[in-house]
C-alpha cells in the first residue's frame, strides 16, 4: 500500500490546434500544453488546493484524474496502482471512488430530471440499490446529509438557487461513497455569504468521511481556508507546492509572492493589492523553452530563458520550481 | 459643502411582468461628491446594476419604470430632460464601463472606428481628430503601440486588454462621471490589480467622480472612499470604508463580512449567513433581511426600517438602532 491516495507522476496532456490533414500537411500545426509535466501527490483525508490563473491547466488536470479525457503521458496512481492502465470495467468500478463537482450548478445537473431521478441514477449506475424504496431512502439520507428537507425529492433544478443546486450536485458526488472528490471551482458561482456555506458544507463530510479533496480554484482566500496544502500552477507547470501556512506566509516562487500581493484584501488597513509582474499571463500554445514565467519576472536571468526549472525540495512538503532561491 | 455631483433621492425602479411586480430597487438614497469614489456592493440580484442604468436613464420601458424618486447630476434632474440632453449627459458628462468588455464592444468594428465614432459624435471632431484621440487615448490606458492596436478588433486583445479599451473609450469624452459596472469581476487577479491601478490614477487625473459597482469586498476596500451595501433592493448601510469595515451597523454588513474567507487567518469553519437571498416576487414583509437575520424582533417583520444617520456620515437602516442608544 502506498502513503498516498494518489500521486500523480509528469502527467503531460498536449492539445493539437489546426489538427485537420491541410494543417499537418503543411505543418502549421500548434500544440496547446495545457498540462506540461506535473507532479504531485495526495494523502489520505487531507486537502489539496490547486491553485492558478485561468488557462493555467488546473481544471485540465481534474479532468485527466478522472479520465474524462486521457493523457498525453504521465501516471496516476490510485492507492499505488496505475490508473491507466485499469481495462474499462474496472475503471468504471473505480470511478465510484473518485467523483468531480463542477463550477456551475445550472449547467451541471439535468434540468428534465427530477431531484430523485438526478441522485438515484448512480446507484443504479453501480447497482447499489435496486428497489425503488432502497433508492428513495439513500436519496433522502443524501438530501439530509447536505442539509436539504426531505420535501425537495420531487422537485426540478430550476425550482432551486445556486447554493441549493451546489449542495445536490455534493449530494450526487457522495451517493458511491467515494474516497477523492475533485472539486473544480465548486463556489466560485456562489455569492459570498452562500459560498461560506458550502465551504462549511464541504468541510463537514470531509470530517464525517474521511473525505479526500482535490479542491481546484482561482480564490487564493477560499484556497486557503479549505486546503491543507497547496499546489501553485502556472501555465502548465506547479511552480511552488507546499503546507498551506508555509505557502501564504512564506512564499518561495516569484509567481507565487504575485499572486498573493495582487489580492485586495477585505480590509482597508491592509496593503492594497500591488504588482510585481509585468505584462499578461503566457500562453500555452507552443511556449518558448525555459521558465514559464521568464517574460513577466523581475528576477528573471539569461538561465531562466534557457533551462527549465525543476521543483526542487527546499523544505519538508515544500517543492519551488526557480532558478534563483 | 459643495453641491454633490450626483443625487439620488429616494428612487425605486420596478419591471411590470406577467408574474407580478418586481421592484429591483426600492427607495434608495445616496449622495457622491464631487472626485469621491463611491463603491456599492451587495450579492447577485441585489440591484446594484439596475442602479447604475437608472442613474444613465438605460431602464428599458416597458417593463421598466422609476416608480418613486429622483435621480440629479449636477442639480439637474435627469428625468425631467429632453432625450436630447440626456443624450449629451451619457456621452459628455457620464461615463460607463461594463463587466464582459467583449459584450459591450462591437465585434465588426475596429476599436479605432468605435472609440473615433463616440467622439466624433460628442465632441463633433472630424475624422482624423478623432484617430490622433483615440491613438493618444489608447496610450493613455496602457495598450502598447498604440498606432497599431488602434486598427484591431476586439477579438484581437486579452480579456485584461479589452477593459483598457473599454475605459479609453469610457474616458475619450473627458467625463466627468465614471460608472464602473463589475469592471474586474471577469479578470484573473493579477490582471484586475491592474485595471484597477489604472482607474484609480485615472479618476485622479481627470478629477472625477466613481460610482463603482461590485461584489468584491476586497476590490472595494482599496478602490473606493465611500460604501453603499445593498440587499434586496434597499442600500440598508452607507459610510466611509473605514467605518464600514471596522463599524459595520447592519447585520447583513456584520455578516457579510464574517463570511469571506480571510488571507491572513485561518480558520476551521467560516459564519456564513443562514437561509439564501429572498424571492424577489414575493418578498417578506417588513425588514428584507429579516428571515436570515439573527437579531430579528418583531418589528422587523412588520415594518421596514428607516434608512437613518447614526453618526456623521454614516447611514443604515435597521431597527436595532431604533432604541435610543444609552
Amino acid at each position: 500500500m502506498s502513503e498516498y491516495l494518489l500521486e500523480v507522476k509528469n502527467l503531460v496532456k498536449y492539445f493539437t490546434l489546426n489538427g485537420d490533414f491541410v494543417s499537418r500537411v503543411a505543418g502549421k500545426t500548434q500544440t496547446v500544453k495545457a498540462v506540461d509535466g506535473i507532479d504531485f501527490y495526495i494523502r489520505p483525508g487531507e486537502t489539496l488546493g490547486l491553485v492558478g490563473e485561468s488557462g493555467c491547466g488546473k481544471s485540465t488536470t481534474g479532468r485527466l484524474i478522472t479520465r474524462l479525457i486521457e493523457p498525453t503521458d504521465g501516471e496516476i496512481k490510485l492507492h499505488g496502482e496505475d490508473l491507466l492502465a485499469f481495462p474499462p470495467k474496472r475503471m468504471r468500478e473505480t470511478r465510484k471512488n473518485v467523483q468531480l463537482v463542477f463550477q456551475d450548478p445550472y449547467a451541471s445537473l439535468n434540468p428534465r430530471k427530477t431531484i430523485m431521478d438526478i441522485l438515484s441514477r448512480p446507484l443504479e449506475v453501480h447497482n447499489l440499490a435496486t428497489t425503488w424504496y432502497e433508492k428513495r431512502e439513500r436519496v433522502l439520507e443524501l438530501l439530509n446529509l447536505v442539509g436539504m428537507g426531505s420535501e425537495h425529492i420531487d422537485r426540478y433544478p430550476h425550482e432551486f438557487s445556486g447554493g441549493q443546486r451546489q449542495r445536490i450536485a455534493i449530494a450526487r458526488s457522495l451517493t458511491v461513497n467515494p474516497e477523492l472528490l475533485i472539486g473544480d471551482e465548486p463556489v466560485s458561482a456562489l455569492d459570498v455569504s452562500i459560498q461560506a456555506q458550502i465551504l462549511n458544507l464541504l468541510r463537514e463530510l470531509q470530517e464525517k468521511f474521511s473525505l479526500t479533496y482535490l479542491f481546484i480554484a482561482h480564490d487564493l482566500a477560499v484556497i486557503r481556508h479549505i486546503s491543507d496544502r497547496v499546489a501553485v500552477m502556472y501555465v502548465g507547470k506547479i511552480v511552488e507546492t507546499g503546507p498551506v501556512t508555509t505557502i501564504f506566509n512564506d512564499p518561495q516562487h516569484p509567481y507565487t509572492k504575485a499572486l498573493l500581493a495582487a489580492v485586495p484584501e477585505a480590509d482597508p488597513k491592509k496593503p492594497p493589492p500591488r504588482l510585481i509582474l509585468k505584462g499578461e499571463i503566457a500562453t500555452p500554445i507552443d511556449p518558448p523553452p525555459g521558465c514559464r514565467l521568464q517574460g513577466r519576472c523581475p528576477i528573471a536571468t539569461s538561465i531562466c530563458g534557457e533551462v527549465e526549472p525543476k521543483l526542487e525540495t527546499v523544505d519538508t512538503d515544500h517543492q519551488v520550481a526557480c532558478h534563483h532561491l | 459643502m459643495t453641491q454633490p455631483v450626483l443625487e439620488i433621492d429616494n428612487l425605486s425602479v420596478q419591471f411590470n411582468l406577467k408574474r407580478g411586480v418586481l421592484r429591483a430597487i426600492d427607495q434608495i438614497s445616496f449622495e457622491i461628491g464631487k472626485g469621491e469614489t463611491f463603491g456599492l456592493v451587495g450579492e447577485s440580484g441585489s440591484g446594484k446594476s439596475v442602479t447604475a442604468r437608472a442613474i444613465m436613464r438605460l431602464i428599458p420601458s416597458p417593463p421598466g419604470e422609476i416608480a418613486t424618486g429622483t435621480v440629479r447630476f449636477q442639480g439637474r434632474d435627469l428625468y425631467q430632460m429632453p432625450d436630447k440632453e440626456i443624450r449629451e449627459i451619457r456621452g459628455q458628462n457620464i461615463a460607463m464601463v461594463f463587466q464582459e468588455p467583449m459584450n459591450a464592444l462591437n465585434p465588426v468594428f475596429t476599436v479605432g472606428s468605435q472609440i473615433g465614432d463616440a467622439l466624433r459624435t460628442n465632441m463633433g471632431m472630424s475624422k482624423q481628430e478623432a484617430r490622433e484621440r483615440t491613438i493618444e487615448m489608447l496610450q493613455l490606458v496602457g495598450i502598447p503601440s498604440p498606432n497599431d492596436r488602434v486598427d484591431n478588433y476586439v477579438h484581437e486583445f486579452s480579456g485584461g486588454m479589452r477593459q483598457r479599451v473599454m475605459l479609453a473609450m469610457a474616458l475619450s469624452c473627458d467625463p466627468t462621471f465614471l460608472i464602473a459596472d463589475e469592471p474586474t469581476t471577469a479578470l484573473d487577479v493579477t490582471i484586475q490589480a491592474v485595471i484597477l491601478e489604472l482607474i484609480t490614477s485615472m479618476i485622479e487625473r481627470f478629477d472625477m467622480s466613481l460610482l463603482f459597482i461590485t461584489h468584491n469586498l476586497g476590490v472595494v476596500a482599496h478602490a473606493c472612499d465611500k460604501i453603499g451595501v445593498m440587499y434586496a433592493s434597499h442600500i440598508v448601510e452607507v459610510g466611509t470604508k473605514e467605518e464600514i469595515f471596522a463599524n459595520p451597523q447592519h447585520p447583513y454588513t456584520v455578516g457579510l463580512l464574517r463570511s469571506i474567507p480571510r488571507l491572513d487567518v485561518q480558520s476551521k469553519f467560516l459564519t456564513p449567513i443562514d437561509g439564501t437571498v429572498c424571492n424577489m416576487m414575493e418578498p417578506p414583509p417588513g425588514c428584507k433581511f429579516n428571515p436570515r437575520c439573527s437579531h430579528a424582533m418583531d418589528i422587523c417583520r412588520e415594518r421596514i426600517p428607516e434608512f437613518k444617520e447614526l453618526s456623521p456620515g454614516h447611514f443604515a437602516a435597521c431597527h436595532l438602532h431604533d432604541q435610543p442608544t444609552v
